[in-house]
Order: structure tokens, then sequence, then C-alpha cells
């Protein structure tokens, strides 16, 4: 392999690997307000892409991405509402088979409304060949976009999480939910508050990453797959952790080109989900001795 | 402050408080004694609302606790400083302590949150030293002084303790029990749930004796004492000895059936 070539792969698997850490903080923040993974994770990436595809034919991009973020929230608190809320006392294992029934509902109903064509939004600049030289490298301007979002996600939730009483209250269900139920908290709020946080950015990434991955009605779950095997690999509830571990199986993904078929590439996050849960279940981060206190 | 009548509770199927019935006025401390799985735990959460009662009635502050849920019941004055302390382990000591002025803060804003604040780390000196460290570092007893203080910071009128005394050591369950003398000093009314009968009806004004999830007797702390079963079943005597011419069953205390 050359070192352009090198340098090549190399770029290319941090951008993908950032946009599966987008999808693992959406995991993420999930899991620690409730404890669930939420399946359906995939699918707010696809929906925000679509919305803000469809949303383009009648306002500026800028507005479109906006208004597929805000209505993609809309769908996760009502999700939340209408599915998780009422719920008195449910199991994990109730819930989680809950949010993979949504995904398929999700799918099936973007299928109604978009069909099997496979859409995307332009290039926030230039166009498919417009390209950024970068040392050995020539990349497209979108990555950058990318990496930048995803920086402003994990800069702002840790902001969030940190400053506000909204995050020190959804920390405190996290940590512990009898505990802010016990301080007043409305821990239920919390929930709804984390579902639309997490669909929220999960739209912005299917925005952002759609120009490079195309949107599809079914594009959701193989990006929830590898969302899910980074939020794993990382250390679940860890948002930092996601970051290392998303770019860390992008660039695994990138290389691997070089030595199997393009075929296997999927078949390594799945390898690599099922030897992390074999072997390190608390994720390359994560200590030991906390994924022990969790319920999992 | 606090009634209770003919109140019935359990999970499920299973019938844990069979028709307690209790007071608590306000500025006393009453504890509540009993073995493990007399049900004082579940009496606790029946009040606050985190198990739904099957009958009888809970008033507090003359409110009906069975529309309220604990959120609700948390604003209107009534706090549980949980068994097992249940702090915020992954997060500051002072974070824990804000968290716990949540209803403070909607009712009278941050300033007397803050205001409370300097309150709680006066009550526990230790608090203040390690109000940077996260709750989980601390050691038992600190743990246990936050989580009381942490149920302070919402100003309750009626504070519940679930066993403040439990895995610690001796000298550290002194200070805790300190400090309840102080909390009643300065004008708050406590429920106090303990295992450890003795150290409980030293500073309590009043004791229920729970068993198998019946009140089986109540009377004056000091009675209760006195009291040949309560020393037998609780305070670990076989024989009294010290006969000083009054026994409990005479006195003040009267056994409920």
């Amino acid at each position: 392999m050359t070192a352009d070539l090198f340098f090549q792969y190399l770029f290319a698997g941090i951008t993908y690997g950032i946009m599966y850490a987008i999808v693992a903080i959406g995991f993420n923040i999930i899991y620690n307000t409730t404890g669930i993974i939420n399946f359906a994770q995939g699918e707010f990436v696809m929906l925000g892409g679509m919305i803000a595809i469809s949303l383009l034919h009648v306002m500026p991009l800028p507005l479109a991405i906006t208004g597929a973020v805000v209505l993609t929230m809309l769908v996760g608190a009502l999700i939340e509402i209408l599915f998780i809320r009422w719920l008195d006392n449910p199991s994990v294992l109730r819930m989680i088979i809950i949010t993979i029934g949504l995904s398929i509902l999700i799918r099936e109903a973007a299928l109604h409304i978009w069909g099997e064509s496979i859409r995307s939004l332009p290039y926030f600049n230039g166009n498919e060949i417009t390209t950024v030289t970068l040392g050995p490298v020539r990349v497209s301007p979108q990555v950058f976009w990318v990496i930048g979002v995803c920086g402003v996600i994990v800069l702002l939730l840790s902001l969030f999480f940190r400053m506000t009483p909204l995050g020190r209250e959804m920390r405190a269900c996290a940590a512990n939910r009898r505990a802010a139920v016990l301080c007043g908290i409305n821990a239920r709020n919390m929930v709804t508050f984390s579902f639309m946080l997490s669909a929220g950015i999960g739209a912005l990434a299917g925005c952002v990453m759609s120009p490079i991955t195309y949107t599809q009605y079914d594009s959701g779950t193989p990006l929830a797959i590898k969302g899910f095997t980074v939020a794993i690999l990382g250390g679940l509830g860890n948002s930092m952790g996601a970051v290392a571990a998303g770019i860390l199986l992008g660039i695994i993904e990138a290389y691997s080109i070089s030595f199997v078929p393009l075929a296997f590439q999927d078949a390594i996050s799945i390898t690599i989900l099922l030897v992390i849960l074999f072997v390190r279940p608390h994720g390359l981060f994560g200590s030991g001795e906390t994924a022990r206190l969790k319920e999992f | 402050m606090l009634r209770i009548r003919n109140l019935d509770a359990g999970y499920g199927n299973l019938r844990v408080l069979k028709n307690i019935s209790l007071h608590v006025d306000s500025g006393e401390i009453v504890t509540m004694i009993g073995a493990n799985g007399a049900g004082k735990t579940t009496l606790l959460h029946t009040i606050i609302g985190l198990v739904r009662p099957t009958a009888g009635e809970i008033r507090f502050r003359d409110m009906d606790c069975r529309r309220l849920d604990t959120r609700r019941l948390v604003t209107a004055g009534c706090a549980l400083v949980p068994e097992g302390r249940q702090v915020f382990a992954t997060m500051g000591v002072e974070e824990n302590l804000v968290l716990g002025g949540h209803v403070l803060q909607k009712r009278e804003g941050r300033a007397a949150v803050l205001r409370e604040l300097g309150h709680q780390y006066e009550l526990f000196p230790v608090l203040r030293e390690r109000r940077h460290q996260l709750a989980g570092t601390l050691s038992g007893g600190e743990q246990q002084m936050l989580a009381m203080a942490r149920a302070l910071m919402s100003r309750p009128r009626l504070v519940m303790m679930d066993e403040p005394s439990t895995g610690l050591a001796p000298l550290v369950v002194r200070d805790i029990f300190r400090v309840i003398v102080r909390l009643r000093q300065e004008g708050n009314t406590v429920l106090l749930v303990e295992q450890n009968a003795r150290a409980a009806l030293a500073i309590a004004d009043r004791g229920y004796v729970l068993e198998t999830g019946k009140v089986i007797l109540q009377g004056p702390a000091g009675d209760l004492l006195a009291n040949r079963d309560v020393q037998r079943a609780y305070l670990g005597r076989e024989q009294v000895d010290r006969d000083d011419g009054r026994t409990g069953d005479e006195k003040g205390v009267s056994a409920s059936t």
C-alpha cells in the first residue's frame, strides 16, 4: 500500500468512524437515563436525512436541516410518550423489544412515505467532486462537516450535562433513578427528554452524513448495528469512549479492504461486537467495576 | 403532621403491612423499630408513594397521600433518606446537594438553595471539606450524612430516615444520631426507622414496634426502653436484672393488636 493510499484510507476510516460515534452517542444518552438500548436509534438517523431531503423542496438547506432535527425530536418524544412512558416499572428486556418493534414500524412507515429510492442531501459546500487537498490526502469538504458537527455535539453535550440544571437532573436519573424521584425530580420527563435529545442528535447525524452515505428507508439498521458495536466497544454510556471506539472501528473497516473482500466489511463490526461481548463486555474504556454495578 | 389509619400495603399478592395506624406530630422524633422483614421500609415507601396502599388512609399535613405521587409529596415537604444511602455516586457532593434542593429551587428560587446549602455545610462540616469529591468516594458515614443533607436540602416538614445506622461504626452512628437530635432542636419532625432499637429509642420521643407487618407495641420511647418484651426482643437482653420498680407494660406502653 502506498503512503498516499494509507492516508486516504485513514481519513475515510476516521470519517465513517465519527459517523458511527454520533449514532453511538445517541444510544448512550438513552441508555444513561433508562438503562435500555434503543434499537430505533438508527431509524432516527434515517428519519433526519429523509425529512431534510423532503423539506429541501420548500426551504433552504439550513432551515431544512433544522426542521428535520426538530421533527425527529418530536417523533422521539411521541414514541416515548406513546410506547414507553405509561409502562409501569417495565423490565429492561420488554423495553428493548419495544424499541426493536418501533424500529421496524418506523422503517415500514418510511417505505410507505418515501418509497425505496435512494436519496441524498446535496453537499453542504461544493459537490461530489469538490476536494480539499490535505498533504497527501484529498478529502471532500463534507468530511469536515461530519467531524465538526460531531465535535460540536460532544462538546455541547458535555457542557449540557455538566452545567445546566436539566442536564444535572438527567445525570441524577441515570445515577440513581429512585433517589432522583425522592429529590422531587420528574424522572419520566427526563426519559422523554433523553429520547428527544438522542433523536435530535441522530437526525443531525443523518443530515450531515446523507451526502456521503446516501439515505434510504432502511439505511438506519446497519448504522444502528455499527453504532451499537461502537457504544459497547467504547463502554456503554461513555461518549468520549464512543468517539475513540468509533474512529477505531472506522479505521479497521477502511483498512480491511486491503486484506479481505469488500463484502466482508459489514461482518467485521459484528465480529468485533461478538468478541468484545465475550472478552470485555464493559468496553475498551469502561471500568469493569462500574460495569458490574449496572443492571445488565 | 402525619396520620396513618388502618393501612394495608404490599407487593402483588404479598400483604406486607397489616392494619397499621400511627401518627407523627410536629416537632417530634418518632421511631419505628423492628427486625428485618417487619415491613419498616415498605411503610416508608408507602407513605412517600413508592408503594401504593391497598387499604387505609395516609394523611400528610391534611392532604390525602394516596392521591399524590412521590414528586408531589416531596414538593409538599415530605422527605425520605433512603435505606442504603442511595447517593448519586457518580456525581459530586455539592451536585448531590443541589439536586436535593430541586423542589426548594422551584418553590423559592436559586438564592434559597444556596442559603440552604450553607446551612447543610454548617450541619455537616465534613461535606463542605469534600464538596468537590465524587459522592461514591466518600466513606459510609459520610455518604449517610450526604444522603441526610440531600433530603434536608428540600427544607422538608417531615424527614423520614430508613435505617441510617446500618453498616456504620458505632462512633459514626453516634454522630449521625446527634445530628438527628439537632434537627429536632431546629424544629424539624423526624420519623426514624431503625434496627438499632437502643440508639433510636434513646433519642426518640415516642416509638412503635413493628413485627411482621403489625404494630405490636407503642408508647413513649423511655417506656419502650424499659419494656421487658422490647428488651428481650430488640435490645439483646435475656434477663432484665435491674428492677427499678416499673415496667413498661404498666406505664405508658400499650400493646396494639
